[in-house]
């Protein structure tokens, strides 16, 4: 339950809210995390969040944090040279390797594109494992478009399909206007031989599953990343609970049919 | 290997465990209940007293005897005692752009529990799987929980509100205690009969006097335990959990949540409830912080909180997840019961709000049955 130091070694604004640090140890350094974990972030006398890796270079984690109460704004208004505390990594990953020698389908959702870049990431650098491999991004308006510089970097390549849709468009919008569903209906996979990973707001989530099944990518093929109200990270808080599980170890990332039914049930 | 107490038997192994350095815990009458207290001496535990609970009431009363156990679940459990309601977590320091992180040591005082009562001895179980989790190890609790020495007490007197027996938890304890005692009282002879259930209860036993058992006093015992199984004042089935789960939208569950008042006093005060929050602080220079970790309740509507508002935000949610974590999922998490059947969350639930009857009336898919009383 002890972070450790770690010292801001970079700061981005992304958007109007929200901040991508790299984090470097100030003395020992965590346990190298996989795609899809999270840490506990810790910003000196306000408290913890959690927070998905969203990339792990060199010993040097990347963190994207959007401000929306007491800690994600200290950790946001951190500067270069600032130190924060870090403990993890903590949860389930991604387990890209899952999808060897099968077609890749990742679907994001607003903020849901930071715990996804690893997935992406790690595929790139491993690109001859896999077969087709589609991105699609989808955010509220195009001001709210998250890694902007690195999707174009992205779209630009042969060896992976990059779409991304807005809700609402802006006048100087080229791309696509709807919702991320929209896109699965069309991208360019072999359903029965693909993987889904997808994260975003839990509705967004439900739906792009179904939407998914809808084009018969097996239940068993769709992973999706959950966000729960979390303090501890180690199973002992109680507050992450979904029915029998701990989000905080027994997810964040897991399997569409492992929580279908949960899902379902309101308030659950 | 039982052995009856001789007189004085019980202060002397008081004396022998304090003199051991031990802080001494047990049952106390204190502001009208029984509760738990550090004790110097057998002088401070409740001789005389026995209380009478039910769904929202407990009332004191004295017993007219000199029985010293003649009353089932003190209103406090232990868990505050290895998991107390404040922890310091970390105190850290910041001097310009640098930040020290100190992790204190657990303050871990040598205790012993006096009067433990067979579900609360379960409830320790409990507790021990979510704290001593091999991959997950509380040092406070670990620290608090290695070496403290417990002293069991057999129910004879099951309150109106326990269910032990239901829950196959008691009421005479089986296993995880270094002594267990208890107490027989029938008119002309007052006993109390101890058994070792560690090589340290053992040695312990051998220095306070006392003599081996006879054949009557182990019948006797016996006939006891018999007595307080058929006592239980409440019941719940399993098959009734099973039925329980099945509909999230039974119109119970909006039944209950009608005079639930969501105030989580039956989590306070449930032995094996263990949800907590995580709490920072500054002083006023801002140099120095703490982390505190405190006990928290699945019944306040902060519990879930996510930006966007609480996934929990209807009582009927909350409640739902508190009795079906108790009953159904705890056994996924944990491999055992989250609820072992003291009846302290009926006893202390202001509106009286009995789970028992809950499950009772959920595992009924006929919504226009009434609501039954209390059982017995
Ligand atoms: C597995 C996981 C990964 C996440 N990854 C990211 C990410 O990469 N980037 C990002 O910006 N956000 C991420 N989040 C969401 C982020 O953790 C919350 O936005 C953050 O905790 C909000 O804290 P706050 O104090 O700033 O907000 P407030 O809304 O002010 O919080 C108010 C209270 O609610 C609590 N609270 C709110 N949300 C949470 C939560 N999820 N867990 C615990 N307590 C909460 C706070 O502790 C505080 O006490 C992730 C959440 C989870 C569970
Ligand atoms: S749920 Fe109620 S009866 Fe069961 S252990 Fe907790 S307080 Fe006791
Ligand atoms: S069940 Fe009773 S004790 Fe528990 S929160 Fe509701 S009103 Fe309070
Ligand atoms: S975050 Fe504490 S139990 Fe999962």
């Amino acid at each position: 339950m002890t972070p450790r130091p770690y010292r801001v070694v970079s700061r981005r604004d992304d958007l109007i809210d929200t901040v991508t640090l790299e984090l470097a140890p100030v003395g020992d350094a965590c346990p190298a995390p996989m795609a899809g974990q999270f840490n506990m972030l810790w910003a000196f006398g306000v408290g913890e969040a959690p927070i998905s890796v969203a990339g792990f270079d060199d010993g040097v984690l990347i963190h994207t944090i959007r401000r929306v109460g007491a800690v994600t704004a200290a950790l946001c208004a951190s500067v270069d040279g600032d130190q924060i505390g870090l403990r993890g990594p903590f949860g389930t990953g991604w387990d890209l390797p899952r999808a060897t020698g099968g077609d890749v389908l990742v679907v994001a959702g607003g903020l849901g594109l930071a715990p996804v870049r690893p997935i992406i990431t790690d595929l790139l650098a491993n690109r001859a494992d896999f077969g087709r491999a589609v991105l699609l991004v989808g955010a509220r308006t195009p001001d709210a478009l998250l890694y902007r510089d690195e999707l174009e970097g992205w779209r630009g390549r042969l060896d992976l399909d990059v779409e991304v849709t807005v809700d609402a468009a802006s006048p100087a919008w080229r791309g696509d206007v709807g919702v991320v569903t929209r896109l699965i209906e069309r991208a360019p996979v072999d359903p029965a031989n693909t993987t889904a990973f997808v994260c975003g707001p839990e509705v967004m989530m439900r739906f792009a599953a179904q939407a998914v099944l809808d084009r018969g990518v097996p239940a068993t093929h769709v992973v999706l990343s959950l966000e729960r109200n979390m303090h501890c990270a180690i199973g002992h808080c109680g507050h992450c609970q979904l029915g029998p599980m701990f989000v905080c170890k027994d997810g964040p990332v897991v399997g569409w049919t492992d929580v279908e039914a949960l899902l379902r049930i309101r308030e659950r | 290997m039982v052995q009856v107490l001789g007189a004085g038997g019980l202060d002397e192994i008081v004396r022998a465990l304090r003199a051991q350095g031990r802080t001494v815990v047990g049952p106390v009458v204190r502001d009208g209940v029984i509760t738990h207290d550090v004790i110097d001496s057998a002088a401070d535990l409740p001789r005389g007293w026995t209380e009478e609970q039910d769904a929202g009431r407990y009332q004191l009363a004295p017993t007219g005897t000199d029985e010293i156990f003649a009353f089932s679940s003190p209103s406090t459990s232990w868990k505050r005692y290895l998991y107390p309601e404040r922890t310091l977590l970390i105190r850290a320091r910041r001097r310009r752009d640098v930040v020290e992180i100190h992790e204190p040591e657990p303050e871990a005082p040598p205790m012993a529990f006096l009067g433990v009562r067979s579900c609360d001895l379960a409830a320790l179980d409990v507790l021990d799987r979510v704290f001593l989790d091999p991959d997950a190890t509380d040092p406070t609790y670990a620290a608090r929980r290695g070496d403290v020495f417990i002293v069991a007490v057999a129910c004879s007197f099951p309150g109106n509100t326990c269910f032990c027996s239901s829950m196959d938890t008691g009421p005479t304890p089986r296993s995880g205690f270094d002594l267990a005692i208890r107490e027989l009282h029938d008119g002309a002879s007052h006993d109390l009969l101890v058994e070792a259930g560690s090589t340290r209860g053992a040695a312990l036993l051998a220095e306070v006097e006392s003599r081996a058992a006879s054949d009557t006093d182990v019948a006797r015992a016996g006939d006891s335990h018999d007595r307080a199984v058929a006592g239980m004042g409440r019941r719940l089935r399993s098959d009734d959990i099973q039925r329980a789960a099945l509909d999230p939208d039974h119109p119970r569950w909006d039944d209950v949540a009608q005079r639930c008042l969501a105030c989580a006093n039956c989590t306070m005060v449930c032995p094996t409830c263990f949800c907590s929050a995580t709490e920072d602080s500054t002083d006023l220079t801002g140099t120095e912080s703490e982390r505190w970790r405190v006990w928290d309740s699945c019944f306040t509507l902060d519990f879930t909180h996510l930006h966007g508002g609480s996934v929990r935000s209807s009582t009927r949610s909350r409640y739902r997840q508190w009795l079906l974590h108790k009953l159904v999922t705890w056994h996924d998490q944990f491999d055992a019961s989250g609820c072992v059947g003291c009846g302290r969350c009926i006893t202390w639930c202001p509106v009286g709000i009995d789970l028992t009857e809950e499950v009772a009336a959920l595992a009924r898919s006929d919504e226009s049955v009434p609501r039954e009383g209390a059982a017995p």
